[in-house]
């Protein structure tokens, strides 16, 4: 026991070590969270976006997110509509507002088990404008740029074992989405928008985590987009790809067209004899 | 002479004069075979095996089945750089840089997925039609032998290449040996040569998958022919067919023609469903590493009825004295399998101690005259369709957008209901076939001529059977049984009767019962005559040529 140990007994000097504690821990978590949140989002943020965004907001978003965008709790949207009471959208940033509503699941249509992609109710000026406007309030994850997305010199081989390591669990192994629990899933994943992607990965929709730049780089991001893009326009050399979803599709073409052809001929066969 | 019998006879001359075999090949070559083309099943079977043991030797030729790790550099570029054991880095090289490399795998491996359904579509075929009966009981146990090494086999090569599917794969496998209670940690240690996935267990496998089990399944397929050839193939019943006589063709040349033509016809699906369609694409699923794991990972289908009983055993386990006896485990993959497979092999004894007949049968049963076996086939089925169905709920509850928590609920529910519903709906079944069929012998099949009585009534129009369905209901005689009554309890000497048959008897009420008598011969006589009557007042006897 060194001679300093009852002096730190007392309870000033806890009450001052926790202080110390947590402001040390909350200065350390804000410098890593603005690691994660990338100092691009300031550039989206264009003020004269903010204006028309908060007008589309207060129309199509804010019965379920709340006019200060700190959601709405269960019991205010009343009967029927429990389930669909919108999270906060405070610090979401404008890159999750840009997937939800640019793939068609923000607003909420019908919600089911799980808000589904859709066919999006709002043009590209007009997603900007709302993405601009919640961004405007806490700073997240700002949508990526163009230099973002360029995966180009990615390591495609790298990106395919990052894809099997992090998405293949949910998605498959050629991103054709599978099951998850009590009737949700993780969707096929389309090559079509890279920016999608990374916004998936960024701010981890619904019960997807959240793939932080912490976790995976950008350059690990754009790997993974490389090798989804690759796979999913890959040729099939060994033919029709039934799928792509593993053994179970194989199973189905044996026993129906497989054994179903050779049985047929078993019976012609054996008509022949007559 | 045909062409065909000279032939014969010239090859046997020709063969009589240097080895003089020539007798024994001109009697065995004119040996009969009946047609019927569940007959052909098993040949389905043979002929894929042939293709399997062809298309393995050229993949041994560069399968390399060694655990060691390298760094892949050939041409599958998304693959470049990664680390990978060799045996599934010459997986890619066969798949990619090896001539005829990928479509002699696909052929490998489609030709083994229609080896495993069509084994299992002829013993289908052999349990529905009563085959296994005495004196082919034995042949029946190779069979559930074969069977059984067939599915060993193909998860054995199902586990070669190491990729993302074989390593999940194996690894589950051996989550089962860890389940063994007490030895299970040692047998595991002692299989994988240490932890898994060791170094040792891919290069043991290849031995077991290219040498020890072809090996015995090639000798137990010889002694499985051999026995087909001994005790003659089995009939279904018809005009002039007997238990004494088979009623076909000569092996030479018919068969000898049909055999050769179906193995053509055989290889040439398999080959062009294998230029078709792809199967195992192993370089979409990537080099196994524990880590990692695929949505929807599934085993080849005939190890998926495995993987759906664990699928629906709910996650029980208990601890005993410190140590956790697995019942979620344990119960899907050993105990049901166990019972399933050990049912299945002393099948023709229970049967056998139900009927109390000692009798050798070469005609085979229709599956209506034996409601209650073919109603536990039946039952059997559904149960195995249930779990099998399990094993692909995920891909289920994707397709059609349904939970697969209430999938996996549904199929345990129905795993407990349905098999005893399909049961009771089989047999009723089977007894209405019966039934209608005695009708048939009794008065007459239906002509759909419908005739007005003097007295202003309607009736139909009934015609005599001809021979051939006359023989065809007939058999049900021969597969008639009553239950086995018990004797008087006190014999004449005063000595009560042993206790002993007393299984055996209400074996024997549970499956016989439920049966309908065949008519007696006076009694046909009689309806026959009635039907030809009838026939007579609506037109000349013997107009009538054929039924609808
Ligand atoms: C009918 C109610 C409803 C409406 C209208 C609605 N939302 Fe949502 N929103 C939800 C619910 C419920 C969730 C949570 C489910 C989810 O994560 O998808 C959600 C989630 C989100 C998220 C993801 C939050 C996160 O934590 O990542 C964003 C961003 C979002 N909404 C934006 C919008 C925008 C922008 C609009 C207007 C165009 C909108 N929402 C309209 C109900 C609604
Ligand atoms: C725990 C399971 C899980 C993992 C792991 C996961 N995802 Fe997802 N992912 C989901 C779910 C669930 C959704 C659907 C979310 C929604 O609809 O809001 C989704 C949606 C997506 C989408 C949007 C698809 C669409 O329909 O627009 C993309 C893209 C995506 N994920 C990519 C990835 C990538 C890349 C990875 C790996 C870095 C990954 N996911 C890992 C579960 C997962
Ligand atoms: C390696 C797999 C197998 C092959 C290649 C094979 C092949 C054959 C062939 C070619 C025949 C003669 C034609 C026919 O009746 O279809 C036959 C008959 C027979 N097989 Fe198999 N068989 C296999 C597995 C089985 C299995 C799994 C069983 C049952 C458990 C079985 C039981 C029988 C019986 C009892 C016969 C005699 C049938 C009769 O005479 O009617 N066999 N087999």
């Amino acid at each position: 026991m060194s001679a300093g140990t009852p002096r730190r007994r007392r309870p000033a000097a806890a009450a001052a070590l926790v202080t110390v504690g947590l402001v040390a821990t909350g200065a350390l978590y804000a410098a890593v969270g603005s690691m994660a949140a990338p100092a691009t989002a300031a550039t989206v943020v264009s003020p004269d976006l903010i204006k028309p965004g908060e007008q589309l907001y207060k129309e199509g978003c804010s019965s379920c997110h709340g006019l200060d965008l700190a959601g709405v709790p269960a019991e205010s949207v009343g009967k029927g509509g429990a389930r669909a009471n919108g999270p906060s959208l405070l610090g979401v940033g404008a890159a999750a507002v840009d997937f939800q509503v640019s793939t068609g699941r923000m607003p909420v249509g019908a919600y089911g088990k799980q808000v589904v992609r859709g066919r999006s109710s709002y043009n590209d000026e007009e997603v900007a404008a709302l993405a601009a406007y919640v961004a405007s309030f806490a700073p997240g994850p700002a949508i990526p740029s163009e230099q973002d997305l360029d995966f180009k010199d990615a390591n495609l081989a790298e990106g395919g074992e990052l894809f099997r390591t992090n998405c293949a669990q949910c998605h498959n192994f050629a991103g054709q989405g599978g099951a998850l629990s009590n009737g949700t899933y993780a969707p096929a994943i389309s090559p079509k928008s890279p920016r999608h992607i990374w916004e998936a990965m960024l701010t981890g929709p619904q019960s997807m985590p959240v793939f932080a730049d912490t976790t995976v780089n950008p350059d690990e991001k754009r790997a993974i987009i490389k090798y989804i893009t690759a796979i999913k326009s890959s040729p099939n050399p060994g033919g029709a790809p039934l799928g792509r979803v593993g053994p179970v599709s194989e199973g189905l073409l044996m026993w129906t067209i497989g054994l179903g052809a050779l049985i047929a001929c078993t019976v012609w066969l054996g008509a022949k004899a007559r | 002479m045909t062409i065909a019998q000279r032939a014969a006879a010239t090859t046997t001359t020709w063969i009589d004069d240097r080895i003089g075999a020539g007798k024994w090949l001109k009697k065995n070559l004119r040996k009969v075979f009946p047609d019927h083309w569940s007959f052909m099943l098993g040949e389905i079977a043979l002929y894929s095996f042939i293709l399997l043991l062809l298309t393995g030797v050229y993949l041994t030729l560069f399968f390399n089945p060694s655990m060691k790790e390298v760094v892949y550099n050939g041409s599958y570029a998304p693959l470049n750089g990664i680390k990978m054991t060799q045996a599934y880095d010459s997986t890619l090289r066969i798949s990619f840089d090896v001539r005829g490399g990928l479509l002699v795998r696909q052929i490998h491996h489609w030709a083994a997925l229609l080896f495993v359904s069509s084994v299992s579509v002829h013993m289908l075929r052999v349990f529905f039609t009563g085959a296994f009966r005495k004196p082919r009981e034995l042949n029946w146990v190779i069979g559930v032998g074969l069977m059984t090494l067939a599915i060993l086999e193909g998860f054995a090569g199902y586990s070669l290449p190491d990729d993302l599917l074989s390593g999940t794969g194996l690894r589950i496998a051996q989550g089962i040996v860890l389940a063994i209670p007490l030895v299970g940690s040692y047998v595991s240690t002692f299989l994988f040569g240490g932890e898994f996935p060791g170094t040792d267990f891919i290069p043991r496998l290849y031995s077991i998958h290219i040498l020890l089990i072809p090996g015995i399944l090639l000798g137990m397929l010889t002694a499985h022919l051999l026995l087909v050839w001994y005790q003659k193939h089995t009939q279904f019943p018809g005009p002039g067919r007997t238990n004494k006589n088979v009623v076909g063709f000569p092996l030479f040349p018919v068969y000898v023609a049909k055999a050769g033509g179906f193995f053509f016809i055989v290889s040439g699906v398999i080959v062009l469903i294998s230029a078709l369609f792809t199967i195992n694409p192993i370089w979409m699923y990537g080099p196994y590493t524990p880590d990692q794991v695929t949505a929807g990972s599934q085993p080849d289908w005939y190890i998926g009825w495995l993987d759906g009983a664990v699928r629906v055993m709910p996650n029980w386990e208990i601890v005993l004295w410190g140590h956790n006896l697995s019942l979620n485990i344990l119960v899907p993959a050993l105990i049901v399998p166990g019972i399933m497979f050990t049912l299945l092999g002393l099948y023709p004894w229970i049967e056998a101690r139900a009927t109390g007949d000692r009798r050798e049968h070469h005609l085979l049963d229709r599956p209506r005259n034996a409601p209650t076996r073919t109603a536990l086939g039946a039952m059997g089925l559904s149960f195995y369709l249930l779990i099998w169905i399990s094993g692909g709920n995920d891909l289920i509850a994707q397709a059609f957008s349904w939970s697969i928590n209430a999938i996996t609920w549904t199929i345990r529910v129905l795993l407990i209901v349905l098999p005893p519903i399909v049961f009771v709906i089989t047999r009723r079944a089977c007894l209405g076939l019966q039934r209608k069929d005695r009708d048939k012998l009794l008065h007459g099949r239906e002509t759909g001529i419908i005739q007005r009585l003097p007295s202003g009534a309607y009736q139909e129009v009934h015609a005599p059977l001809t021979d051939d369905a006359k023989a065809k209901i007939l058999s049900a005689r021969e597969s008639y049984y009553e239950p086995i009554e018990a004797g008087p309890a006190v014999d004449a000497n005063g000595v009560a009767a042993p206790k002993k048959g007393r299984l055996a008897r209400r074996l024997s009420k549970f499956y016989f019962e439920q049966r309908v008598t065949p008519p007696t011969d006076e009694e046909i006589a009689e309806g026959q005559h009635h039907a030809a009557d009838d026939l007579a007042t609506v037109r000349p006897a013997g107009q009538i040529t054929s039924g609808h």
